[in-house]
């Protein structure tokens, strides 16, 4: 057991030692790692910044019911009556047409318009609250409410949450393509390194063979090598990911402030950092071994 | 301890290098190989740690016929045999003590029972001193005998050397020769392939002469 460790120490030695040696020809391709991978976890971070907006509107499960123009009040109480009766329904509020007019006119540089209209031309209308704030349930009660015959127009906020969620769906697929494109790229990356450092040391390799070294002995250095190169470009990968977003923030802050709202997009969880690295890791590993069982059977001494 | 039975060798396209050769070596020997270049002197010690194999017949190293191994197997063939090669395979990229610790780098030894052995590898070929040198600064004789020095690191029971002396000046070759001499005399059995008969004569020992794939003399001493 401690003759095992210490050989995997060697080979890890070794392989920092090459890692080191190596310094152009190995910071280019961890940096070819490192870019080619922030772009799916760049573009999963904003994802999952998106999504957490939209789930930020579907928690305010609010719907806005307009009466038709003409509606008399008691039109307004019998469907007061039938929102308050439904199920579904945690809150109504009622907004009558002159407190909307009311609420208009204090927005600056309305009054004078407001004050030349002959009629208030605002409905009645209700802001309703669901209790389960699920895209789907909203979209289903607003489109129940639509077919009341005193309804003119419902407004559905988590409809845009909705479509929202589905283009954060399909963003996702299409950065796990990428990701899935990309993993091809560093196998082949990697492999190429490797083929390279297995080309170098052919002298080494070929001695090796000849005096007793078993196959395992001689894979192991260039897959610490593989792994270490892709864990490199795991790190990169988040850093730029990391400084992209810093960058992202500072105006996305200044456009959140507009809305009143202070949305940022988050670095990685913890977890997602890791799976990054991992994943880098294991794809580094994967080229190395590929390219160390394809190439070391050419060597062959004689 | 090693011992061929009607071994043949034909390399793909080519002649036959070897032609029926059957010979045993018992432990302890030392055995001196020659004959003209292209007799099959190389080919012959190259069948002992499975470089190459037999076309035909069996080689058997201690009771192991090898030419019959799997490959998995063969790294442990050859860390109980020492090699010496032809063009003695340094890595010039390394200290004299690093080439003679590679060997010792498969194996499970601790490291300082490991240091251990490759100084007192270098002590017996009288390179103590030189560790810390590239094999580059050195001359030729002393490149062999720190390839010696790397084959007998591991204590092997079985030294082969093909044409250690090759291309030395008489008094190098002399010093590499009498370390093989040295070691045969502490019971490691010594196989020395050269082209070189005068050189090896006088040392009284068994020669075994090949040409054209056929072993043509035998002359125990």
């Amino acid at each position: 057991m401690r003759s095992w460790l210490r050989q995997h120490r060697r080979a890890l030695v070794a392989a920092l030692g090459k890692l080191a040696a190596q310094k152009a020809s190995g910071g280019v391709s961890a940096l070819v790692i490192g870019v080619a991978l922030s772009l799916p976890a760049g573009g999963y971070s904003l994802l999952e910044g998106l999504s957490s907006l939209a789930a930020g509107v579907a928690l305010e499960p609010q719907i806005s019911v307009y009466l038709k123009t003409g509606s008399t009040q008691s039109d307004a109480d019998a469907l007061a009556a039938r929102l308050k009766s439904d199920a579904r329904i945690g809150q109504v509020r009622f907004v009558p047409r002159t407190e909307a007019l009311k609420e208009l006119k204090a927005t600056e540089g309305l009054a004078d318009v407001i004050d030349a209209l002959d009629h208030n031309p605002l409905p009645d209308a209700f802001v309703v609250r669901a209790r389960d704030s699920s895209p789907e349930t909203l979209a289903e009660l607003a489109q129940e409410l639509r077919r009341a015959p005193t309804v003119a127009h419902v407004q559905a906020d988590a409809v845009w949450a909705r479509r929202l969620a589905s283009l954060a769906r399909l963003g996702r697929l299409a950065v796990l393509l990428l990701a899935a494109l990309l993993a091809f790229g560093l196998v082949a990356v990697t492999f190429n390194t490797i083929r390279l450092q297995i080309l170098t040391q052919r002298d080494e390799i070929e001695v090796s063979k000849l005096i007793g070294a078993t196959d395992t002995f001689i894979r192991r250095p260039f897959l610490y090598l593989g792994l270490l190169q892709g864990l490199a470009g795991g790190a990169l990968a988040l850093g730029i990911v990391w400084a992209g977003l810093s960058l992202l923030n500072g105006e996305v802050l200044t456009l959140a402030q507009t809305y009143g709202s202070s949305f940022r997009f988050d670095f990685l969880s913890q977890g997602d950092a890791l799976a990054v690295m991992l994943f880098a890791g294991a794809l580094g590993w994967l080229g190395a071994s590929l390219s160390v069982s394809r190439y070391l059977l050419e060597v062959q001494p004689k | 301890m090693i011992s061929f039975s009607a071994v043949s060798k034909r390399y793909p396209g080519g002649q036959d290098v070897l032609r029926g050769v059957s010979l045993t070596v018992n432990a302890g020997e030392l055995v001196f190989i020659t004959g003209h270049s292209g007799a099959g002197k190389s080919t012959l010690l190259k069948l002992i740690p499975a470089i190459e194999r037999p076309s035909t017949g069996s080689v058997i190293v201690n009771g192991q016929n090898v030419s019959a191994l799997r490959p998995a197997a063969i790294p442990f063939l050859r860390r109980n045999l020492g090699l010496v090669f032809q063009d003695q395979k340094l890595l010039y990229d390394r200290s004299v003590y690093e080439n003679i610790m590679l060997p010792l780098s498969f194996s499970s030894l601790a490291p300082r029972e490991a240091a251990r052995r490759a100084r007192a590898a270098l002590d017996k070929v009288g390179l103590l001193g030189r560790e810390k040198a590239n094999p580059v600064q050195l001359s030729g004789g002393e490149q062999q005998r720190v390839a010696i020095a790397r084959a007998v690191v591991n204590r092997p029971a079985i030294l082969i050397a093909d044409e250690p002396t090759a291309n030395l000046d008489a008094e190098a070759a002399q010093r590499v020769l009498e370390i093989f001499v040295a070691f045969n005399q502490v019971g490691v059995t010594v196989l020395l392939a050269t082209h070189d008969l005068g050189l090896v004569t006088r040392y009284g020992r068994r020669v075994l002469r090949l040409a054209a794939g056929h072993v043509v003399e035998d002359s125990a001493p």
